[in-house]
């Protein structure tokens, strides 16, 4: 058990796809905030400051930390996923019970070449474990893995 | 492995002479039971035709020839064919589909029969392949004799031995003894039980959509009094003990009510229960209007819920549940085995599945109390904020605004409650929690059929240092929580040590 207590941490560039996704949220946030600024209901620059700061704040802080916060690590017959300060989650789910997977690309990861891995157990909670951040080769690599496990135990 | 768990797959159409028709007499039992939602069609054509007095029965008897012929129409293009190695169902008006399931992918059959399907001895054939929710295909009423064969043949053929078809014909003919069954004493028992008010509900629900149909307004309270008046009772002239005798009468009303729904709804539903130990799994029968008979094979079995209240528990009343993916009904979740037992009859039941009691000296767990203690964290500010909104906006003085203080208080004593209830325990092989106090449950999971595990904190569980766990099963979860970190760590080493190893992926 202790293979898996040594977690991996995902690429760095997901820094950047956790930005990008961030940032978009901010854009309509701010778009939103200036529109209720046009109105003048409130004194000039009462509304858009705060929402520009907190959203720089979610832009620039806190990607850093949740990338800082994510690990993952796949043992011999299990795959383990660590996430989440505030709300926080350690998930391990052995490879016996994995349904299917998934390696999911979206257009944000794929400039990056990064992708997202899932697996699906049978399970009623939590059934889906997902793993973002992985060069894409690694998360098929990862599949691979996974599956000749299940073809041997099969066997 | 995603072609592990295939779905119904698309096959070839059944040749010109192959498969067979459901009984004709069930389109007469579909076209009855569908004839109440034909009403909003007919509303709908009176008031589009402005319907004349003679134009009325013209239309109803349309709508109703019409309905019928689309279902007669329906009923000519279904067919059903039991092949070599799958059963192939082809229907549809205009859109002809075949869907085909291969017989080692259908889980259940079950049969249910509701009350006009009796009057011809019919039954409704239901086949679920465990991939989705519900039932996958369903055969709209064959006969019964009809239906029992083709359960027995798909069984057989599932066990790919042609000649185990007569074993099992045959043990429908001697029946072995039921390994639970409740006679109308316990019926009754289990309906007193089941008090409940829904009826109400019910009822008030009615009378709101109905009621632009009643002559008068039914929440008009000053309406009755008056009806009373006009027959010469006067609100002011009745005494107050003549008031009191009245409420306590209209109390004693409202409890008959609540145990008489209790005892009719248990007695439809439950009435004439009995559980068979089959070859297979087991087979249960029950319900008086709609019988239903259900097969849970008990290898798919996840764990055990063994369920209780304060007032049945002191007469050592219990239920077993199993959990499974398969879904019971809409209201129950997990496959009811015996809804009113003796522990000493349970324990054999679920033996059955390989799943034992907690021996004497498994020892529980209890949570630690500030788990509980820590949503007083955000309640107490919320209780204050109430106060001070209180005594600001209204005139009500800072004395009686500490009344507030009551809620707090009823919350503390119910997580007291919570706290004393809840347990968990371990053995080498099995998980064991018990929770609850209005509904007592003693959950028994065996730890192979553990999908995954996950350790959860928020952020108020943080200030506390302790942790939830989730076991994800097929067909439920199970919870532990109040539990330090490092005990939830350990906890989840030694269950894995031993699920994991196992491969269940096709299980």
């Amino acid at each position: 058990m202790d293979e898996i207590d040594q977690l991996t941490p995902l690429d760095p560039a997901y820094v950047k796809v956790l930005r990008i996704v961030s940032g978009i949220f901010a854009i309509i946030l701010i778009i939103g905030a200036g529109a209720l600024e046009f109105t003048q209901l409130a004194p000039m620059g009462l509304i858009v400051t705060p929402v520009i700061l907190l959203t720089a704040y979610c832009v620039w802080v806190i990607p850093q930390r949740r990338y800082n916060r994510w690990g993952y690590s796949a043992g011999s017959d299990r795959l383990r996923i660590v996430r989440g300060y505030l709300f926080y989650s350690d998930t391990v789910v052995p490879y016996g019970r994995i349904q299917h997977m998934d390696v999911d690309q979206g257009p944000i990861e794929r400039p990056y070449g990064l992708a997202t891995f899932s697996a699906h157990t049978a399970g009623t909670h939590g059934s889906t474990i997902v793993l973002p951040g992985l060069p894409h080769a690694d998360a098929l690599a990862l599949r691979e893995r996974i599956r000749d496990y299940i073809k041997q135990a099969n066997a | 492995m995603s072609e592990q768990i295939a779905e119904a797959i698309v096959a070839e159409p059944l040749a010109a002479g192959e498969g067979e028709r459901t009984a004709p007499l069930g389109l007469l039992i579909g076209f009855v039971t569908g004839i109440p939602q034909l009403i909003f069609p007919m509303l709908a054509a009176l008031f589009g035709t402005r319907g004349t007095g003679v134009a009325t029965p013209l239309i109803i008897g349309a709508v109703l020839l019409i309905s019928l012929l689309f279902r007669w129409i329906g009923w000519l293009r279904f067919r059903f064919h039991l092949d070599e190695d799958d059963i192939r169902i082809e229907q549809g008006l205009i859109n002809r589909s075949v869907r085909s399931i291969p017989y080692d992918r259908i889980q259940d059959v079950s049969i249910e029969q509701p009350v006009l399907a009796q009057l011809f001895s019919l039954g409704e054939v239901k086949f679920e392949t465990g991939g989705g929710e519900g039932e996958d295909a369903k055969l709209s009423y064959v006969s019964m004799e009809r239906a029992e064969a083709l359960r027995a043949t798909i069984r057989a053929r599932k066990a790919e031995a042609a000649d185990t078809v007569e074993v099992e014909q045959a043990t429908f003919v001697r029946e072995a003894p039921p390994i639970f069954a409740m006679d109308n004493n316990r019926l009754i028992t289990l309906g007193l039980y089941s008090f409940s008010l829904v009826i109400f509900a019910v009822l008030g629900g009615l009378a709101q959509q109905f009621d632009f149909l009643l002559p008068f307004d039914f929440w008009d309270f000053k309406h009755w009094i008056g009806m009373a008046e006009e027959r010469g009772v006067s609100i002011d002239g009745i005494s107050t003990s003549a008031r009191i005798i009245g409420a306590v009468f209209a109390l004693l009303a409202l409890v008959a009510l609540g145990f008489a729904t209790g005892v009719v709804r248990t007695v439809l539903k439950e009435y004439g229960f009995r559980l068979d130990r089959t070859e297979r799994g087991f087979r249960r029968r029950r319900g008086l209007l709609t019988k239903t008979d259900v097969v849970m094979p008990v290898n798919r079995v996840q764990a055990a819920n063994i369920v209780t209240g304060p007032i049945r528990k002191r007469r050592g009343w219990h239920a077993l549940k199993f959990v499974s993916l398969a879904q019971d009904s809409k209201e129950e979740s997990d496959y009811m085995a015996a809804p009113l037992a003796k522990l000493d009859e349970i324990w054999p039941i679920m033996a059955e599945t390989g799943i034992m009691p907690p021996s004497a000296d498994t020892e529980f767990q209890r949570g630690h109390f500030r788990w509980w203690v820590k949503d007083f964290a955000i309640v107490i500010p919320i209780v204050l904020a109430a106060m001070a909104a209180v005594v600001i906006f209204t005139e009500i003085s800072f004395a009686t605004s500490l009344l507030l203080f009551f809620i707090p208080l009823i919350l503390l004593l119910a997580s007291a409650l919570q706290w004393r209830k809840f347990g968990y325990g371990e053995d080498a092989s099995r998980l064991y929690v018990r929770q609850g106090w209005w509904q007592q449950q003693l959950t028994i999971l065996p730890q192979v059929r553990v999908q995954s595990v996950e350790i959860a904190q928020g952020p108020l569980a943080r200030m506390t240092g302790l942790v939830t766990m989730h076991f994800g099963i097929a067909g439920g979860t199970l919870e532990l929580f109040a539990i330090p970190r490092e005990t939830a760590e350990a906890i989840r080493d030694r269950v894995l040590a031993i699920a994991a190893p196992v491969d269940f992926s096709n299980a």
